[in-house]
């Protein structure tokens, strides 16, 4: 870097700048303030030389240095010469000599502009993603009526397949997180109820909370991080491989070939975990209630059949398909949304699955609301 | 650096190399030299190993045996530190660009700048527009998004990328496949004309057989897992082995359409 590549000397109104050594990129840094000090310093020249003749290698970064040096000079209106450049080096120079002087400037904006503009951009996404919800939901029935008038067109074995991903494959996990929560859950009870006597009101709560609540969301919340975000990502690179558009010009519409398939194996796959799930959280919450809390399994069993009834199982199973049915739509719509870029594959994955978390708990709330006005 | 064929530098130096997936040997010892400055056409059947021979030279690919010597330096004895540098020192054009494509055509070109170099941004940003203009784009292009870019603007700005760094090794996977008869032309000139201005040397994999009449000073030919032939379009013409004869001679080529022209039409 400290080499003495641009070395000049001034003789009244006339400068002579000597190249010498290396105008390659690895210099480039230094060279460009050499330059720029030769620039400076040699702002009364009328006439420049530029010396050539000691510089043994020029590679576009140099040349298009000696380029910016020789149009500084000459936007000053100074006669600029070139001398002693190597013959090799001449098509280089002459290349770079085309370029045009004006650098486009940055996509610059107002800050304040660019927040409201910002806001204005998200809001308009929001009303946009209502609007493919909406429209994705449409074409899902359509294709469920052309299913049911031609039952042959359902793509059974995909829909297996899927299930097999989204049900067969997540029923460990499923079993261990419920498991995990329902004893979680019968541990806080008893500590907080013991205090005023009423630790065998935990397994009302265990039971109503998990069967009517817990086990849904819980399950539901998993599946949408699970299997909602795989959808997303599959579908998402088979639109940016143009595969999408493949078999849209077969004559195949993606959504009975791609979608119904797989919303459908949520449909059938969520109410079984959210069975096994609630099963998996009672049998923690027990197993915890005898062990910490000593109520014995057979009063936790006796307990529990007073606690519950069926509509209490039914109010939670219930639920199940259609959040799983959100879940699905949510995940394709995002996934038919990805651009080209992998980054856009990354933000729909992202979105997929904070989109389908949030309405499952706001569809929960609407199921609390119906349900308590229906008494059940 | 070792001298070959009439004391002309060797770049590039394979001897040996075997390269295999499973069971199935793609590349069975190949020996193969890249002289400095020349721009080497390599030419073989679909899935004859092309593109596994150029992955394995640039070090994507793991070989089972041989050397490939890149400068005189064996990649596979180097050092982290020895391989770096030969790296900086060569540019890939892939088959698709790989051109990274949450960045912008500036980003892109400037990404490997901005890591190997610490530059001006002023200076960055003028570098850009002198690359785009080099491979014949101009600044319009630059805050566009690779999926905005038609297939021929994404070879440009991928060999923009490749060349960003001043590279003396220019390995280029199919450069003119997928581009119409007039792009591909016109980007064969250009290779031509940058590989005289920089001084490259260019290591292109090709179906192309405009591209290896115009602008190829060598030709190897990759069949059966070996080099069969390499030296110059003549010499590939003269040849009487049958795949090159096929390869050559076919009715795609331009042998073959003279061969077709002396051929008295048939009377109807």
């Amino acid at each position: 870097m400290s080499d003495v590549l641009l070395q000049g000397t001034a003789e009244g109104e006339r400068l002579k700048l000597a190249g010498a050594g290396a105008w390659v990129a690895e210099n480039a840094r230094g060279l460009e303030a050499q330059i720029n000090a030769a620039t400076k310093s040699g702002a009364a020249a009328k006439q420049v030389v530029i010396d050539m003749g000691r510089v043994d290698r020029l590679d576009t970064f140099g040349a298009w240095l000696l380029e910016r040096l020789t149009r500084s000079f000459a936007a000053r209106g100074c006669e600029t010469a070139v001398t002693g450049l190597k013959a090799d080096y001449r098509a280089l120079v002459d290349e770079v000599h085309g370029v045009p002087p004006e650098v486009p400037a940055r996509r610059r904006s107002n800050s304040l502009i660019g927040v409201v503009n910002s806001i204005g951009v998200s809001m308009v996404a929001v009303g946009a993603s209502i609007g493919a919800f909406i429209n994705m939901t449409g074409a899902v029935m359509l294709a469920v009526a052309r299913v049911i008038t031609h039952p042959r067109r359902f793509r059974f074995t995909s829909m297996v397949h899927q299930l097999d991903n989204v049900g067969w494959r997540a029923v460990p996990i499923i079993l261990l997180i419920t498991f995990l929560i329902g004893a979680i859950i019968a541990q806080q009870g008893i500590f907080h109820f013991r205090k005023f006597g009423a630790d065998i009101y935990v397994v009302d709560m265990v039971g109503i909370l998990v069967l009517r609540e817990i086990g849904v969301l819980i399950v539901t919340i998993m599946v949408a991080g699970r299997s909602g975000s795989a959808y997303t990502a599959e579908l998402g690179s088979m639109t940016m491989r143009e595969e999408i558009d493949a078999l849209r010009t077969m004559g195949f519409d993606p959504v009975e070939v791609l979608i119904l398939p797989r919303i459908v194996a949520l449909i059938i796959g969520v109410p079984i975990l959210t069975f096994f799930g609630s099963m998996a959280a009672l049998y923690g919450g027990g197993l915890v209630a005898w062990l910490y809390g000593g109520i014995s399994p057979e009063i936790f069993l006796q307990r529990l059949k007073e606690a519950i009834d069926l509509t209490t199982f039914e109010v939670g199973m219930i639920k199940a398909p259609f959040m799983a049915m959100v879940i699905g739509i949510v995940a394709c719509v995002e996934g038919m949304a990805v651009k080209g870029s992998s980054e856009s594959l990354g933000l729909q994955t992202t979105a997929s699955v904070v989109e389908s978390i949030f309405l499952v708990i706001v569809l929960d709330g609407f199921f609390a609301i119906f349900f308590a006005s229906i008494g059940m | 650096m070792a001298k070959g064929n009439g004391g002309r530098d060797v770049v590039i130096e394979v001897r040996g190399l075997t390269v295999g997936f499973g069971d199935h040997i793609v590349l069975d010892a190949i020996d193969l030299d890249v002289y400095r400055g020349e721009i080497l056409g390599f030419v073989g059947g679909s899935g004859a190993g092309k593109s596994v021979l150029m992955r394995t030279i640039i070090g994507l690919l793991p070989k089972r045996a041989g050397t490939i010597k890149v400068f005189g330096v064996d990649l596979s004895a180097a050092s982290d530190a020895e391989r770096h540098a030969v790296e900086r020192r060569w540019g890939v054009l892939f088959q698709q660009g790989a051109l990274f494509s949450s960045l912008t055509v500036r980003e892109n070109l400037q990404f490997p700048i901005r890591e190997y170099l610490k530059l001006s941004q002023q200076l960055l940003d003028e570098l850009v527009v002198a690359k785009l203009e080099m491979v014949g784009l101009d600044a319009s292009a630059l805050e566009k998004y690779p999926s905005e870019l038609s297939g021929g603007m994404t070879k440009r700005v991928a060999l923009a990328r490749a060349l960003a760094l001043d590279p003396e090794i220019v390995f280029l996977d199919e450069p003119t496949s997928g581009l119409d008869p007039i792009g591909a032309g016109d980007f064969d000139t250009l290779i031509a004309t940058l590989q005289r201005t920089l001084g490259l040397t260019v290591f292109m994999v090709t179906h192309d057989l405009d591209s290896l009449h115009t602008v190829c000073d060598r030709i190897a030919v990759l069949a059966d897992g070996k080099v069969i032939a390499a030296g110059t379009m003549d010499t590939m013409l003269e040849s009487t082995h049958p795949w090159l004869r096929a390869y050559f001679h076919g009715k795609r080529s331009r042998a073959g359409d003279r061969e077709a022209m002396n051929v008295p039409l048939e009377p109807r």
